[in-house]
């Protein structure tokens, strides 16, 4: 008896798996880094894109961190199962770009599949970040952010700063006064380290971090940031450092709650900070540009972003490809990009959303979301200005962590401190220029 | 007349160490000779682009000084570790094996952090001792210590060093713990008798009898320190500030994943395994010669 029934399920379960095909499903992985609330938003794209089709099935999995997603995607690509699509955060740009076979371009990707697709649809000061110097699209930008000062309104004026400052020496003032008023432990401060302190503060006063448009134009870059202006910021934060006025927050973002819970009033890290500032900060806070000298000729430039793109990667049927191109020209859709910008916080990525989110009257309601956008925007980019590219940026990034803490810890002069993070970042380019022909 | 019990079978002595060998194969022979492998090759992160470079990545590797630091970072840390660890878990384990009330409890909760795994544990003394936020670290700030592991070095390497030392206590406890009761009572007993005091006993009588342990649990927590620390580092201070608590196994799992330099991070490695397989050689070649079995 027992037989006969697993002969049937066997019966059934075959008849099953001969009448798929009919209606075949291409499946498409998606590896991403989005953890909480990005995470739901992440799920709720892939669903809405599944329901809207029936050829395609966008299947997200969360590989954890930046890093470990990208670790995830190369370790698979060596053992032969890498997935469609991966998110990569911006500074592992080069290392994507470098890998020439192991990815689809996503122009490439749009022409071969016959996606409708206009690269001057999307917002140049994000697109310049992933594309080639012939201005071909690399890959797809997702969720970008760019650097803002977080200020706490009312610890502001308690403390007798009427103003919201806009230059570095009001900053420094107001974290006087701050300091004075019982913030004993933090003037100001800020997350990401040396992309508030080099990699944003040098394209923000339109001085170059490196040569060949910041690595833009090729991998034979060499590291300039240890010009007199930088050094002078450095030495700067150096000397605030020794009475609390600055007090540095370690190299990622783990010291945003800082910010949330009223210890420093002025803090500068992603506007990606917005959605978790909304729900754990119990103040009136805002979003500023970041500062600037006022001394610099043509300070503010413009800012460059941050946050992730998706890569496809190399090596699929061109029948998945196909279903790739759909779900980004999906992805690209007006009134989805703008309620994903609404509601994540992240920048829109075409113009028609952005000016869709202006029309509809949402930066009047919510002036913090547009910040980033008027950084972005405030100036036509120069060679200075375009963004960043520079292979190992993971590590080199640490590397000149490393010589921000010997300096703020009193151990080297702001001149040694970025003297030796530009030599060992040029060995490290060099290293990187071999492998990557 | 001898009794002794002969195999008559050739095969199956080989047969029955195949699980072993396999085992030591697969988890360790291959992915060294890899490591060596990939020590004298560059390549890129994905795979692309090999190249083979001979003692390159070797050369640039001695050549370089922040590796000497991490070097210098590694001795101190590991002594301290060491040290630490070995020394509180024999005072916790000579407590426990008194005649206690609640000797159970005491003993299951000295055993527990063991169960911890390494970032975890980073994390829980990351809470603890976060400047602005940390439970621990407030007192020392109402103190006016000026508590700040994020740029004073010697504050995160005491941090890395406790986290490290309280995550191996457990394991060394355990074993101290089981030493101890091995000792007969009639030798300690014999001591009281000829009018040595506690310490004495301690020092003539137990110490010497724990040497097997002291001397297991040494090579032990060396390896642990050498190889499994760089959780506990990743998650406590990402190898700063300005590299003061990069150690080298940090800096292989720094250049290695991180970095995607996995030339120059299986050259670090190969140097590593080459200064265990030393220090453990040299344990016990030297360091044996004193241990009373």
């Amino acid at each position: 008896m027992a037989f006969r029934q697993f002969g049937a399920a066997m019966t059934v379960t075959v008849a099953l798996a001969l009448a798929t095909p009919a209606h075949a499903v291409t499946e498409i992985q998606w590896w991403h880094a989005m953890s909480g609330g990005n995470n739901d938003i992440v799920n709720k794209l892939a669903d809405d894109f599944n329901a809207s089709q029936s050829d395609y099935k966008v299947v997200p999995t969360f590989k954890g961190s930046y890093p470990d997603t990208m670790n995830a995607g190369i370790a698979a690509f060596r053992a032969g199962t890498a997935p469609h699509i991966i998110q990569v955060f911006e500074v592992g740009t080069a290392t994507m770009m470098s890998a020439t076979g192991a990815i689809k371009p996503v122009y490439q990707l749009m022409k071969d599949a016959g996606e409708p697709f206009d690269p001057k649809a999307y917002l140049p000061a994000i697109t310049g970040y992933y594309s080639t110097s012939k201005g071909d699209m690399l890959s797809f930008p997702f969720n970008s952010s760019s650097m803002v000062m977080w200020i706490n309104k009312d610890e502001l004026k308690k403390a007798g700063v009427a103003e919201i400052p806009k230059t570095w020496p009001e900053v420094f003032d107001a974290a006087k006064k701050l300091k004075a008023a019982g913030h004993a432990t933090c003037g100001f401060s800020n997350a990401w380290a040396t992309w508030a302190h080099i990699e944003q503060f040098s394209v923000w006063h339109n001085v170059p971090i490196g040569t060949k448009a910041n690595g833009l134009d090729g991998f034979d870059t060499v590291l300039t940031f240890n010009s007199p202006l930088q050094v002078k910021h450095l030495q700067n934060l150096i000397d605030l450092q020794k009475d609390k006025t600055y007090d540095y927050a370690g190299r990622a973002n783990a010291s945003e709650n800082r910010f949330a819970s009223g210890e420093c009033a002025i803090f500068l890290t992603s506007s990606g900070y917005y959605a978790t500032a909304k729900s754990t900060a119990k103040f009136d806070f805002t979003s500023a540009p970041m500062p600037y000298y006022p001394d610099v000729k043509g300070a503010p430039q413009n800012s460059i972003i941050g946050g992730a793109s998706l890569w496809v990667m190399g090596g699929k049927k061109p029948e998945e490809y196909k279903g790739v191109a759909k779900f980004f020209t999906f992805l690209s859709d007006t009134d989805r990009q703008a309620k994903l910008h609404q509601e994540s916080g992240y920048l829109p990525i075409t113009k028609a959303a952005y000016e869709k989110t202006v029309r509809d009257g949402f930066y009047e309601k919510n002036p913090t979301l547009q910040t980033p956008l008027k950084e972005l925007t405030n100036k036509e980019p120069t060679e200075n200005s375009r963004g960043l590219r520079f292979g190992n940026m993971v590590q080199m990034r640490d590397i000149w962590a490393e010589e921000m803490e010997a300096a703020l810890a009193g151990k080297k002069t702001a001149q040694e401190a970025l003297d030796a993070a530009v030599a060992k970042g040029n060995a490290m380019l060099r290293t990187f220029e071999k492998t990557a022909k | 007349m001898e009794k002794s019990v002969v195999f008559n079978n050739k095969l199956l002595p080989y047969l029955l160490l195949v699980p072993q060998l396999i085992i030591t194969v697969v988890f360790f022979y291959w992915p060294a000779s890899q490591a060596l492998l990939q020590s004298f090759k560059r390549e890129d992160a994905f795979g692309l682009n090999t190249e083979f470079v001979g003692l390159e990545n070797y050369q640039s590797l001695f050549a370089d000084p922040s590796y000497y630091k991490s070097m210098l970072t590694t001795i101190v840390f590991s002594s301290l570790v060491a040290a630490l660890s070995l020394s509180i878990a024999l005072l916790f384990a000579t407590q426990a094996d008194k005649n206690l009330k609640a000797a159970g409890a005491y003993k299951t909760l000295m055993i527990w952090p063991y169960a911890v795994a390494p970032a975890v544990a980073g994390v829980l003394w990351i809470f603890m001792f976060h400047p602005s936020l940390g439970t621990l670290a407030r007192p020392l700030r109402w103190m006016n210590f000026d508590w700040n592991p994020l740029l004073n070095g010697n504050h995160a390497m005491t941090l890395v060093v406790m986290a490290a030392v309280w995550k191996q206590i457990s394991y060394n406890f355990l074993f101290f713990l089981a030493g101890l009761q091995s000792i007969p009572k009639s030798v300690l007993e014999a001591g009281a008798i000829d009018g040595a005091g506690p310490m004495r006993r301690f020092w003539t009588i137990t110490f010497p009898l724990l040497s097997p342990t002291t001397f297991f649990l040494l090579v032990v927590n060396v390896v642990y320190v050498f190889f499994d620390t760089f959780g506990i580092i990743d998650a406590v201070t990402g190898g700063g500030p300005a590299g003061a608590t990069t150690t080298m196994v940090y800096k292989v799992f720094a250049d290695g994943r991180l970095g995607g330099d996995l030339g120059g991070s299986a050259a670090q490695s190969v140097v590593l395994m080459v200064i265990v397989i030393a220090l453990t050689a040299i344990q016990f070649r030297y360091v044996e010669r004193k241990v009373q079995y």
